[in-house]
């Protein structure tokens, strides 16, 4: 066992399926000799050397196009975007051909890449640096879209995704890359890539959420224990394909549900389980749901983020809202 | 000019003369060749001409892929129009790159296709059903029996560039001695993503060859258009790589250097652009009229530097050939047209379901009740 953060996680579980499986090669802007701008792929080229760990040019588009073939060719890319915020350029690349390599070809090619990148605002990072777009490719059809909260949830999603033999878009929490260290095991295990994880048990409310406010629902989840609130905290983990049963099953014993995500709100994942509650479990709800989301704003400039970003308090009160009619 | 602009800029310093030198000076320079070996005429315009200019089997293999792509198409055009076929981009004019392409690449490589490379695409083992099943609106089209690995057909313009610097990177990789051979038009040269690829095939030296199509026209669009630059090869010049013209209805020409060109990947030498310099004498696809964008003499004009004329002349002329051989050989490629078309028409439709049988390797629990829904098993909740 080692007390790690998310960042080293990331690390721990690059390393071992590089060392696991010599067809994983990890490519991006200045992973290599730096480690990355976060160190998240540190000494990784001094271990498995300049070809395995690729300086990419300051191309996206590139290194999403490059991945696909690699991928199509017998190697595992675990690709890495800088940002989030740079992330857009892949998007024709990923939507285009690697969601649908497998499909166009019946199966004769297929595309078993992971796409990292550190997302999300509440570091004061500059413009452009702090999105959290998970619901553009959410959409899209033939991804996995996965986001760890943890250390543990990071190492044994990263070895999952980069498994997975359909191409992973691995969103990772930059806020917390470092605020939490957790006992894990550096064995090789991975976590399954369609179900949530329930991380506090609850009969009173539902509280659904992904990412860095995993971190603000769990504070609001123990503040409202102490005024005699049980709230039960899912992980949604992984966005896409989304696992519905588990948040209904919780709904069925709560009656009320909290989706907290820092995205925008319209066309946001949280409307998608809304949607699915309201078309799969409206009978056991006795309260509507409520989403506590970012803004349909432009992510501000880092002055207004904490305005923009949900708070412990706003999670608190949208509870206190599915309570009132009790 | 620029020496003026300097004395002004540095006017008042000591040293001006020394300054004034250093200011504007020849960093590096570059050619670029253009290649041909046959003109319009069917007359050798090189001397000697290389060996597989008398190499008379070669030469008919050659001839033979040209012409049955070019009566496939004409039969693909007439299906469109009788309603059997979908939208289809014909490659009339084009023939000769593809069956250099086809003649030249190993089974081992990996050819990433536009949607003009018919040519080449028979020659490695696509079938002619394949590519009509494909235009017909079945995904099973694009599931190669011949050449496994492939890439489909390529619809958003260049995008298959970066995919080629994957493969060729994996190929470098693991040390084989394959090349991947990207083929593109002249329009996707305007976009980032051929820009990114040869950029990144040239910071490693990747087994890439990529040939650039460049048919005049990117559906209406003509090259002064299009770009500035005087040649779409130099924009190999830009990413260090090699970077050269040929004539692109000369088959022997495209032969010659993209045989070299391959050669050079494989054999660690580093990437090429081929601009291939052809014409369009199609509409862009049968959903299209060239007639609103491109004058009939324009047209006629480029009729005269048709490969597959060119190539007969050439072969008539050393005595290879005769109107007899010409006969027998459209007889035979036309009975190959009409077995393929056979057989896309008797191909079954795809089940309905079948939009889900391939989305992920295993479908997500997920998705199960919309595939229910699809084969009426279920009604979608
Ligand atoms: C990214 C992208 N933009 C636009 C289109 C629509 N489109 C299809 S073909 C074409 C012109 C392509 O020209 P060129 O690359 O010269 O190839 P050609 O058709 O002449 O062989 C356009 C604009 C497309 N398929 N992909």
């Amino acid at each position: 066992m080692t007390e790690v953060t998310l960042l080293d996680a990331i690390n721990m579980g690059l390393c071992w399926e590089m060392s696991a499986d010599p067809s994983v090669v990890v490519l991006g802007e200045d992973i290599g000799l730096n480690g990355g701008v976060f160190r998240a792929t540190d000494g990784l080229q001094e271990k498995f050397g300049q070809q395995r760990v690729i300086d990419t040019p300051l191309s996206e588009t590139l290194i999403a196009g490059m991945s696909i073939g690699m991928a199509a060719e017998g190697l595992k890319p675990v690709a890495e975007i800088q940002f989030m915020g740079f992330i857009y350029s892949t998007i024709d690349q990923i939507i285009s051909h690697a969601s649908r390599l497998r499909n166009r070809t019946r199966g004769r090619l297929s595309c078993p890449l992971v796409l990292r990148a550190p997302f999300g605002g509440g570091i004061h990072a500059p413009e452009h640096h702090s999105e959290s777009t998970e619901a553009l490719f959410a959409h899209i059809p033939g991804l996995r879209v996965v986001i760890p909260s943890s250390p543990g949830r990071a190492y044994g999603l990263l070895l999952a995704a980069i498994r997975d033999p359909d191409p992973v878009i691995f969103l990772e929490p930059k806020r917390i890359y470092r605020l939490v260290k957790q006992d894990i095991e550096d064995n090789g295990e991975a976590l399954p890539l369609d179900v949530c994880f329930v991380l506090r048990e609850g009969s009173d409310v539902t509280l659904v959420s992904w990412g860095a406010m995993i971190h603000e629902t769990m504070t609001a989840a123990e503040q409202l224990s102490a005024s005699g609130i049980n709230a039960e905290v899912i992980d949604l983990a992984t966005i896409k394909p989304l696992d519905i049963n588990t948040i209904l099953e919780s709904v069925s014993k709560t009656g009320r549900c909290v989706i907290i995500h820092e995205a925008a709100r319209t066309c946001g994942v949280g409307a998608e389980i809304a949607a699915q509650l309201a078309e799969q479990g409206l009978m056991s709800l006795f309260a509507p749901i409520e989403r506590v989301t970012g803004y349909d704003t432009i992510m501000p400039l880092f002055n207004l983020e904490k305005e923009y970003m949900p708070s412990v308090e706003r999670i608190i009160a949208a509870v206190e809202r599915t309570l009132e009619d009790l | 000019m620029l020496n003026q602009q300097a004395k002004v800029l540095i006017s008042g310093q000591q040293n001006i003369q020394l300054q004034v030198q250093e200011y504007s000076r020849l960093v590096t320079h570059f050619d670029i060749q253009y290649h041909q070996m046959i003109d319009y005429q069917g007359n050798p315009v090189v001397s000697p001409l290389p060996a597989i200019a008398t190499d008379r089997d070669q030469l008919i293999q050659l001839y033979q892929a040209m012409l049955k792509t070019r009566l496939f198409d004409k039969k693909a055009i007439s299906l469109q129009r009788r309603g059997q076929l979908g939208t289809y981009a014909s490659s009339l004019g084009q023939e000769a790159i593809g069956v250099a392409i086809g003649s030249i690449m190993k089974d081992e490589d990996v050819l990433f296709p536009a949607y003009r490379e018919y040519a080449a695409q028979f020659l490695r083992g696509v079938k002619m059903s394949e590519i009509l099943l494909y235009w017909g609106g079945n995904e099973q089209g694009m599931n190669f029996q011949g050449p496994q690995r492939d890439f489909p057909i390529c619809v958003p313009i260049a995008s298959q560039a970066p995919h080629a610097v994957g493969v060729a990177y994996a190929m470098q990789l693991r040390g084989e001695k394959r090349v991947a051979v990207c083929v593109l038009g002249d329009g996707a040269t305007s976009k980032g993503d051929f820009y990114e690829a040869i950029n990144a095939a040239g910071t490693w030296d990747l087994p890439v060859v990529f040939i650039i199509n460049n048919n005049r026209l990117a559906i209406s669009l003509p090259q002064n258009k299009q770009t500035r630059a005087q040649t779409l090869a130099q924009k190999a010049i830009a990413a260090g790589i090699a970077g050269e013209q040929v004539d692109g209805n000369d088959v022997l020409a495209l032969y010659i250097r993209i045989e070299q060109a391959i050669d050079n990947a494989r054999r660690g030498a580093g990437p090429t652009v081929i601009e291939a310099l052809t014409y369009r004498l199609c509409d862009h696809t049968t959903a299209d009229d060239a007639s609103r964008y491109r004058s009939e003499k324009e047209l006629q004009e480029n009729w005269l530097y048709e490969p597959i004329k060119r190539f007969n002349l050439y072969l008539t002329q050393m005595g290879y050939w005769s109107d007899k051989d010409e006969e027998k050989l459209i007889t035979q490629c036309k009975g190959e047209v009409e077995s393929a078309v056979d057989e896309y028409l008797h191909t079954p439709d795809q089940a309905s379901e079948s939009m889900f049988d391939y989305l992920y390797a295993t479908l997500p629990s997920s998705m199960e009740q919309q595939r229910d829904a699809v084969m009426g098993k279920e009604t979608l909740k």
